[in-house]
């Protein structure tokens, strides 16, 4: 049976990377007493894979990770066993069991969404919410992106589904599939470029609010958290 | 929640791995200060990598922690990223848990492990913002003290130190602790506190000692101060095994450690007698931990941490009379919920074969056999039982189970050692190899190879040894021996089925030139730290000019410290120390070295070496 776990991981933990919380995760559902299922082979391993790793430094209140179990009592109590023996900056949010056809969480991640602040005295003295009116309206937004192979140029444009800003903080949708997947400090670098600003190192508060995938529905396509594929 | 950190978020964003920094880890220990009247800062200072995966830092962590009112923290060195960073921020270094400075800690405890972290102490003491010197600490200072291996003789970094702890950390510390609260109520001064703290068992202030010199640079005389502080320091040990505290609930890293694993000690001590081996003596002697409250520690060790590995931890884990036993229950557990077992030191024989064939992987496991010497000659030296039979037939019924790695560990530069000696390792090689083509028919072999490592490490005499008197190679002869020892190894018939390995000649010098070095090493070893030599147990920063010059500018020289035969009746830097072990049994098996006679172990008749005194472990037990 597949479970999808959704969790926070909070405050210091952000400095903590993607692998090292996988074994964070291993470690801790052993400490919990779950019956994980385990890969065959001469060095099995448990069956866990996460939605969508989140950058170092980041935070989040809705990050995923399903596993796989070979028995267990109900979502409540591998939530209440795993929360028993995790630390306070990740504790778990909701446990659902997947429908047997379900993709798996990273397969099925269509968007994501942030919530974004400068830290104190970070924040450039500008209209925010004019500049992503104005960014918006843009037909592209080219993005020179830095990767192992050289710099390529991409246009963020089509993957940002929503750029608002109420009381001093940004949110912001957008794409995060493996084909697609936006940052939203390539955003906000494109939104300070656009005043002719620069965005600063280390200046911003990011923080993933949820994690979508895309479901077909009569009024089209919809995104919904990723939580709700799986039921109690 | 607890976000405090010392470090700021531009900082940590730009160095490697943050999270060595950040504490937070499972099981770490947070107390609410005002209930804590002693900190205690407990360091390795090595990356928190190898710190983190050393067993006797949990167990004093835990005994520490155990106190209501104390609070012990961990703290590492900063790799060196954060090293300048913090030099030149002026960031002063802190613990792990609380993020708040060492310098305004009660005590910081250092564990000594091996010789090249000597300048690394130096550069956590000037990153905290510790006067290097202890002559030049103030009342407001934590107490700095030193214990492990490298203790039994401290006096090299005697300058750096307020106290040495010799000998097993669980017995003594309560008494200081308790001792330091004392003064701490009464405004005693720090100097006064150092002197009661003298009388303690095992502690060992150096400042309260006065050497003298012979023209010739040997020692005249080692003797305290003052009336009342004891001549000699007996080592602490424990006595019951089954009694002492053990840490059940080990802090667990969020990056990977070198021991990525649950340690569980079996037993403490070794009852072999190699001549060479330190661990050997000063751990005597053997005493074994209760097998049935083994079992028990495995199954809470392993649902306290969630590690996937258990790894049984002694200096011969073969000796330990209840291995079998110990084996099935944990083979039994472990397989219900994918946990492996590794069994190190353990000795290649027809049940440890039956044992790793179960919980390895039998194509990608090596089998390591460990015969010191090529020759059976210089074996006996040593005092190694193992004889090449041994060797040949252990690989025999390994390569018929089913392997085909072999790594052989050989030491150059061994007391009486000669070009015979060094060519019977390419011959012993050769053997292992020409053991698997007559063992397994050619349609058997698997690719058709075995595959043999040989690997040398230079030998470095270290005090409370049979071997603390010999002279040490010079680093010249030392690669001399290895090319010989090449040359030797290439000359074999299956020489394509043999690989060799060898270590830095210049590092083990200067490892031999600490181990057995007096007080006025600690000018060295502070020229060294200043000429920006610190890491130095990784090669790539070791760099052997700055020992050489420090050593220059302090009139001082190898050849004194390392390269010479000292004769027995010389003083030695560590002579104040009792292990246990008396000085008339090491200078007698120094003879029996030399003449090549064999000792029997502990288990097959007591040597009288000394440490029966202790009334524990195999002295009393029934053989």
């Amino acid at each position: 049976m597949k479970l999808r776990i959704k969790f926070s991981k909070q405050g210091v933990i952000r400095y903590i990377g993607h692998l090292d919380l996988m074994r964070y995760f291993q470690k801790t559902i052993r400490r919990a007493g779950i019956d994980v299922s385990y890969s065959g082979g001469f060095s099995p391993h448990q069956i866990m894979s996460f939605a969508a790793p989140l950058g170092v430094g980041l935070t989040s209140n809705g990050e995923y990770m399903d596993i796989q179990v070979d028995s267990f009592t109900d979502c409540e109590d591998v939530k209440t066993r795993i929360n028993a023996v995790s630390i306070p900056e990740i504790q778990v949010i909701s446990v659902k069991i997947l429908p047997d056809n379900a993709e798996n969480a990273m397969a099925s991640v269509a968007a994501a969404d942030y919530t974004i602040s400068f830290k104190e005295n970070k924040a450039p003295s500008l209209d925010f919410a004019s500049c992503i009116e104005k960014l918006m309206q843009r037909e592209a937004i080219l993005f020179i992106k830095e990767g192992k192979k050289g710099t390529r140029e991409v246009n963020l444009r089509p993957g940002i589904y929503r750029f608002e800003y109420k009381d001093s903080k940004f949110r912001l949708l957008v794409d995060a599939s493996s084909g697609g997947n936006i940052k939203p400090v390539q955003v906000m670098t494109a939104l300070l470029a656009e005043t002719g600003k620069e965005l600063e190192a280390n200046s911003l508060h990011i923080v993933r609010e949820e994690v979508y995938t895309s479901v077909e529905t009569e009024e089209g396509n919809k995104l919904i958290p990723l939580e709700e594929l799986g039921h109690e | 929640m607890n976000e405090k950190l010392a470090l700021s978020e531009d900082i940590l964003m730009k160095i490697s791995k943050p999270e060595r920094y950040i504490g937070h880890e499972v099981n770490s220990v947070m107390k609410d200060l005002n209930n804590v009247n002693v900190r205690f800062a407990m360091c390795f200072p090595d990356v928190y990598e190898i710190g983190m995966s050393h067993l006797g830092i949990q167990i004093l962590y835990d005994l520490l922690n155990s106190i209501d009112d104390v609070w012990c923290e961990r703290v590492y060195s900063p790799w060196l990223d954060l090293d300048a960073i913090m030099r030149k921020e002026n960031i002063p270094l802190f613990a792990l848990e609380s993020q708040d400075p060492i310098k305004d800690f009660d005590f910081l405890g250092i564990t000594i492990q091996y010789e090249m972290c000597y300048t690394n102490i130096l550069q956590v003491l000037d990153l905290a913002q510790i006067p290097l010197l202890a002559s030049e600490r103030e009342e407001d200072c934590p107490i700095v003290i030193g214990g492990g291996p490298c203790a039994y003789n401290p006096e090299p970094l005697a300058d750096f130190f307020d106290i040495f702890y010799i000998g097993e950390g669980e017995t003594q510390y309560q008494e200081l602790i308790h001792l330091y609260k004392k003064c701490k109520e009464q405004g005693t001064k720090r100097e006064e506190f150092l002197r009661f703290a003298a009388k303690i068992p095992g502690i060992y202030v150096p400042s309260l000692y006065e050497i003298t010199y012979n023209e010739d640079g040997t020692i005249a005389s080692f003797l305290p101060r003052e009336k009342g502080i004891p001549v000699t320091i007996q080592k602490e040990i424990v006595r019951d095994m089954t009694q002492a505290p053990y840490p059940l609930k080990p802090v667990i890293p969020f990056i990977k450690a070198t021991q990525d694993r649950v340690v569980m000690e079996i037993q403490r001590g070794c009852i072999r007698g190699c001549r060479f081996c330190q661990a050997g003596q000063i751990y005597r002697p053997v005493r074994e931990r209760d097998v049935n409250q083994l079992k028990e520690y495995a199954l809470e060790l392993l649902k306290n941490t969630g590690h996937e590995e258990i790894s049984l931890s002694s200096l011969s884990s073969s000796d330990y009379s209840q291995l079998p036993e110990l084996i099935d229950f944990l083979i039994q557990e472990c397989s219900v919920n994918h946990t492996n077992i590794s069994l190190p030191s353990l000795r290649i024989d027809a049940f440890s074969l039956d044992v790793m064939s179960k919980v390895q992987d039998i194509k990608k496991s090596s089998l390591t056999f460990a015969p010191e010497a090529g020759s059976q000659r210089l074996r006996n030296v040593i005092n190694k039982g193992l004889t090449e039979e041994n060797i040949l037939h252990g690989a025999a019924m390994a390569f018929e189970g089913g392997w085909t790695k072999v790594k052989l560990y050989f030491m150059l530069g061994l007391p009486t050692e000669t070009p015979e000696d060094i060519a019977g390792i390419g011959d012993l090689c050769n053997k292992v190899a020409a053991t698997f083509f007559d063992t397994i028919p050619k349609e058997k072999r698997v690719n058709g190879k075995v595959q043999i490592t040989a690997s040398t490490s230079f030998f470095v005499p270290k005090p409370f040894t049979p071997f603390q008197w010999a002279a040490q190679s010079t680093k010249e002869e030392f690669i001399e021996k290895a090319y010989q020892t090449r040359t030797g190894i290439t000359s074999q018939l299956n020489q394509k089925s043999i690989k060799y390995n060898w270590h830095e000649a210049d590092a083990s010098v200067i490892e031999g030139l600490l181990a057995r070095g007096d007080r006025r090493l600690g000018k060295v070893i502070l020229s060294v730290y200043q000429q920006g030599g610190f890491y130095e147990a990784w090669s790539e920063y070791y760099d052997h000019s700055r020992w050489e010059k420090a050593l220059e500018e302090n009139n001082l020289t190898l050849h004194f410290y390392t390269h010479r035969e000292r004769p027995v009746d010389e003083i030695l830097p560590w002579d104040f120390i009792d292990c246990g072990v008396t000085k008339e049994f090491f200078i007698s098996e120094w003879a029996k070295a030399k003449q090549e006679i064999v000792s029997e172990n502990c288990s097959q008749k007591c040597q009288g070496c000394g440490a029966a005194r202790f009334g524990c472990g195999i002295c009393v037990e029934k053989r």
